[in-house]
């Protein structure tokens, strides 16, 4: 064309980034790349090729990592962590504050790399990842700086197994590599198969940061070289980015090893346009949710929901936006959507697109050149039940329904299995505000989109996975308390009960719904005491038992909406009630466990004081992120929890856990000691007299063994912690893979229940997760 | 001869309906809503996102320096000062420079001068086609009697401004006073009868972006054919995220009316690389009508100096040097 001609056209033309020093690097390593192990590549082995996604090009061959590959990274990262965790936090902080510089030095060569083997445009590389690698490390240079003050009582892990995704390798690598090592961890992270190479090109940075051998290590593979990873026994905590059905593989897969694991998975984020919202603003925003890196991203705002008002006008505002929008080379700086990662993922989309039977499908006007590429596309005029409303589709498709009034809003965000991020727009701060704790989603940004920073927490709920990635709350997912617990003994055994039952007989019953209940199956068993006495009956509850008590507590999650305030006074009001009934108390100890009860009864009456005094100070906090605005930690309870109580201290065991879910904000399922139920069936008339709305604190006796399936398996229970001594840690973990409900087990290990271990900010930290709320601000 | 003719053709020209304007809707108005950090962010973002490069880049340029209303507005100015600046609007760029790019004959959008000035730059600018726009209604405030002002349009288009840059009263947006806003932009209007009208906001002194949007529609509605940032004289002038906020209000008025309304972004843009972002926001935002002098200028003064030194350094490979190019 001449220039006259483009004078006249006013069109874009070609304007593509430099590859040759990224194409030197790799040619500098003959184009085959071992793993990165003991701080050096190992020799190529069984190679894969690793492909640019826009021409279908092979850019290099990788190693397919076997199990001996991972054996001998885990092993050499087992090695150097002890002296590693042993260097100060100020020596690590050096280390990481090296790597960002490092990253920073490399930036355009990591950004042009990144683009070639992923496909994402050169802009996003370049503009999004690239700083936020840098910053994460900046940030986490921070945290190794300052843990050891902040954190005291805390330590690492150990070896840290990492599997990364292909949608930020690099960025990905970031949030894993960076917060394991400020911790005083190792790690051994797999890349996915798709995108290696950025991945190998930071291990050899981290050799100009001088980073000891063995203290990161990079084993290149497919799903088995993963799977081998997180079942190396070496391993003590497994961090996964990826699917959610990767996800439940994993948590099956690590069940009752004691492994700790940090999960963070798909989502179906809503995408909330209210009628008074800057219209224009929020199909911006869609550009930046769903059509960033080609819409393969977790957080994707991928599911719009607008005020039927206003959806007419938003969609044909949001198609003309998307018919501007260029596709094309990703290495090309004046292009919006770049390449599918690979020809199976873009087959995914057309088959899940091309499966849609209902709704209006529109695709965006724009070229869509040759190769791995699919446009930008919305589907209108679809209905919750369509499947596209509920699946990832993990590609440039945005599917839109219209809502009434925002709560039907609510309930329309909520209607997923997911619960990783939402966007809310309107100018009403009002509105926003009210919004924003009702999601269900890790992350809710304000009028904005996927904003990310390093202080801020990034997780989800629900089937999105669990943990948080990004500040203080990230680095405990790599840090474990201090100290070695004692195995616990096996609960007593019954003895078979011939005795009569002294004085006027009593029933105890379950507690469900704030009544007294019967067990559905009808069946009591003898309580025998410390001296072979038969203490009473107690009723033995069954599944359908568990069933209805989550149904209670489901309809008693209002208790989260009380004022903390008066979640503290019911507290306080259930102590007042508790030791004026104290003798008696003791007395049913004293008869239970052989033992005195008054310092049992003393200790539980103290520590319902210090959960009513924690219900208003487990404060949330305002993140210092990069923007004009805030960002929120609130901690919101985590929803219904259920607890296996310890065998041992019967009543003091029971309140430890029942007493930080409420003050939280969580009613509870409490399934008591096996050996002294009748303490808390005892307590449960406690609960009658202290003001507790039903359902939010329910009982219900059993076999530990028997009840531990049910509740782990219900798929309306939001959490499970089990302290007893039953060998059901492995069975949790891995039934509670149904709906990733967040699992707190014991691993046959006992707890000091009288101590400081017995209570505190690690039990806060479970009744809660945090939610990052992101309002930016400005007029 | 025939290039001339071609690029002549690009000048400004009636190839769109005028806005004839519609009765004030107070409930639109009042619906607006603007975003100041979602309009910033994408504001933010845009130079990250739209890149022209070598012969795109050398066309792009000529095209924003055929969209500049080539302006002094400065009270030393003189009959001689206007002269040279008119010659520089008929010839931007050194003729081997436009040769050698192929696009002799290539002008400014036209000349922007204050009243005292208008007949002087008409002489100047006979048979070249270039218009004259003329600062008017007791530019820059505004706040000189309003019989004055209204009198003072008359008195510049019988100059022979083909083009009137008016002033809009602050205070009407302020105290939130629209009909009055309304009220005086259409007898502005009026009063330019053929000439078209440029209504300039002076944004920097709105306050707020919501109120930029406002006021954009409210001029819209009362017929103004172009909307235009700032005077010059503002603290701030033209911003990426007050374009935005205008021309969505111009898009939106068009989804309703069918007509389009022109845009010019005033002060502040100096550089060549400023402009090539404003013209990428035009494209993308709304399309190619906006990207001709009939729908877009730019009101600018040092600008074109940027852009000759770019346009020479893409011939010669060479960074190029302010004295190697005539003054305007």
């Amino acid at each position: 064309m001449t220039i006259k001609e483009i004078f006249d056209s006013m069109c874009y033309g070609p304007a593509p980034e430099g590859n040759a020093e990224a194409l030197a690097w790799i040619a500098g390593h003959q184009g085959r790349f071992g793993h990165w192990i003991d701080g050096a590549f190992t020799a190529p082995g069984e190679v894969f090729a690793t492909k640019n996604p826009a021409t279908g090009q092979v850019l290099a061959e990788v190693t397919e990592g076997a199990a001996a590959d991972v054996a001998a990274a885990v092993a050499a990262a087992k090695r150097a962590q002890p002296k590693w965790a042993r260097l100060s936090g100020h020596e690590r902080a050096k280390y990481l504050y090296a790597l960002a510089r490092l990253v920073q030095k490399h930036s355009r060569l990591l950004a042009v790399l990144e683009t070639m083997d992923n496909g994402k445009p050169i802009r996003e590389a370049r503009d999004i990842d690239l700083p936020l690698v840098a910053r994460h490390f900046y940030y986490h240079a921070g945290l190794a700086q300052l843990v050891e003050a902040e954190r005291p009582g805390f330590g690492p892990l150990g070896v840290c197994g990492q599997v990364i995704p292909w949608n930020f390798p690099l960025l990905m690598l970031a949030w894993k590599v960076a917060p394991a090592l400020a911790a005083g961890n190792t790690v051994v992270l797999k890349p996915a198969e798709y995108t290696p190479l950025t991945a190998l090109l930071f291990a050899e940075i981290s050799r100009e940061a001088g980073l000891p051998k063995g203290v990161l290590n990079i084993v290149t593979g497919h799903g088995d070289t993963g799977a081998a990873l997180v079942a190396h026994p070496d391993v003590a905590k497994v961090a996964f980015t990826g699917s959610t059905e990767v996800g439940r593989a994993i948590r099956r897969a690590t069940a009752g090893s004691g492994k700790a694991l940090t999960l963070e998975l798909g989502g179906k984020s809503p995408y909330i346009v209210f009628d008074d919202a800057d219209l224009d603003s929020a199909v911006e925003g869609l550009v930046d949710a769903i059509w960033f890196n080609q819409g393969q991203v977790c957080c994707a705002g991928s599911r719009l929901l607008v005020q039927e008002g206003v959806a007419a006008r938003f969609h044909d505002k949001l198609k003309r936006r998307m018919d501007g929008l260029r596709l094309g080379d990703p290495l090309d700086k004046c292009i919006d959507v770049g390449a599918i990662v690979d020809p199976v993922q873009l087959a995914n989309i057309r088959a899940l697109v091309e499966g849609c039977r209902d709704g209006e499908v529109y695709h965006a006007a724009c070229a869509v050149p040759e190769g791995c590429f699919y446009p930008p596309t919305l589907i209108t005029g679809l209905g919750s039940a369509s499947p596209l409303m509920q699946e990832e589709i993990f590609g440039p498709v945005l599917v839109s329904m219209t809502f009434r009034t925002p709560g039907e809003a609510v309930e329309l965000a909520n209607n997923s299995r997911y619960g990783l991020a939402a966007s809310v727009w309107t100018e009403n701060v009002n509105l926003a505000l009210d919004m924003a704790p009702k999601l269900r989603a890790g992350v809710v940004w304000v009028n904005a989109t996927n904003l990310f920073d390093a202080a801020a927490g990034f997780g989800g709920m629900r089937e999105s996975g669990f943990g948080r990635e990004g500040g203080w709350e990230g680095l405990a997912a790599y840090q474990r308390p201090l100290g070695r617990a004692q195995g616990l003994k096996p609960a007593r055994a019954e003895a078979p009960a011939l005795a009569e039952v002294a004085g006027l007989d009593r029933t105890a019953k379950l507690y469900i719904g704030g009544k007294q209940a019967r067990p559905d199956g009808g069946y009591s068993r003898p309580v025998i005491g410390a001296r072979g006495a038969l203490l009473g009956h107690v009723g033995i509850g069954n599944r359908k038992d568990i069933r209805n008590a989550v149904e209670a507590a489901q309809t008693a999650r209002g208790w989260a909406r009380q004022t903390a305030h008066a979640r503290a006074q019911v507290i306080y009001y259930i102590a007042e009630n508790l030791s004026a009934r104290a003798d008696e108390f003791a007395a049913r100890l004293r008869a239970s466990t052989g033992k005195p009860g008054e310092a049992e009864v003393e200790a539980a009456v103290r520590r319902l004081f210090t959960y009513a005094a924690w219900a208003d100070k487990y404060e949330g906090a305002v993140k210092p992120v990069p923007i004009r605005g805030v960002a929120l930690a609130m901690n919101e309870p985590v929803g219904v929890i259920g607890a296996l109580c310890p065998q041992e201290a019967p009543l003091l065991g029971l309140i430890s856990v029942m007493a930080p879910a409420m003050a939280m904000g969580n009613p509870c399922v409490l399934v008591p000691s096996e050996e002294a139920p009748l303490l808390a069936t005892d307590f449960y008339q406690v609960l009658d007299t202290s003001d507790v709305p039903g359902g939010v604190v329910n009982i219900v006796t059993g076999a530990h063994g028997e009840l531990a399936k049910p509740l782990a398996g219900h798929m309306d229970l939001d959490a499970l912690w089990s302290f007893t001594s039953a060998p059901v840690s492995g069975l949790i973990e891995a039934e509670s893979a149904g709906n990733l409900k967040r699992t707190w087990v014991n691993n046959g290990l006992a707890r000091d229940w009288f101590g400081a271990a017995g209570e505190g900010r690690e039990f806060l930290a479970r009744a809660t997760e945090v939610k990052t709320i992101w309002v930016p601000y400005g007029e | 001869m025939q290039t001339t003719e071609q690029t002549r053709s690009q000048l400004p020209q009636l190839t769109h309906a005028r806005n004839p304007g519609m009765t004030l809707d107070l409930d639109w108005v009042a619906s607006v809503q603007a975003n100041t950090s979602a309009i910033e962010r994408r504001a933010a973002t845009l130079g990250g996102r739209r890149s022209v490069k070598k012969d795109y880049q050398a066309a792009w340029l000529l095209k924003a320096i055929s969209l500049i209303d080539l302006t002094t507005l400065a009270g030393d100015d003189t009959a001689g000062r206007v002269q040279r600046l008119c010659a520089k609007a008929r010839q931007p760029v050194r003729p081997d420079l436009l040769a050698a790019l192929g696009m002799e004959g290539l002008t400014t959008g036209a000349v922007c001068v204050y009243h005292e000035m208008v007949e002087t730059a008409v002489r100047a600018l006979e048979g070249s086609g270039i218009p004259v726009a003329a600062v008017s209604t007791g530019f820059p405030a505004g706040l000189s009697p309003y019989r004055l002002r209204i009198a003072e349009i008359g008195e510049s288009v019988r100059a022979g401004a083909a083009e009137i840059d008016i002033v809009i009263s602050r205070r009407h947006v302020l105290t939130g006073n629209w009909q009055a806003l309304y009220d005086e932009m259409a007898e502005m209007r009026a009063a330019c009868g053929a000439a078209h009208v440029k209504a300039i906001l002076a944004t920097g002194e709105l306050g707020t972006l919501r109120n930029v949007a406002r006021a954009s529609l409210v001029c819209m509605m009362a017929g103004a054919d172009f909307i235009k940032t700032s005077t010059g004289k503002e603290t701030v002038n033209a911003t990426l995220p007050v374009t935005l906020t205008m021309i969505r209000c111009i898009r939106d008025y068009q989804d309703r009316t069918g007509i389009k309304v022109g845009y010019k972004p005033a002060g502040g843009i100096s550089k060549a690389k400023d402009a090539l972002l404003y013209l990428a926001l035009m494209k993308d935002e709304l399309g190619h009508p906006w990207l001709q002098p009939d729908l877009f200028r730019f009101g600018a003064s040092s600008l074109l100096g940027d852009i000759e030194r770019q346009l020479e350094h893409h011939l010669t490979g060479h960074y190029s040097a302010a004295n190697r190019h005539a003054m305007g």
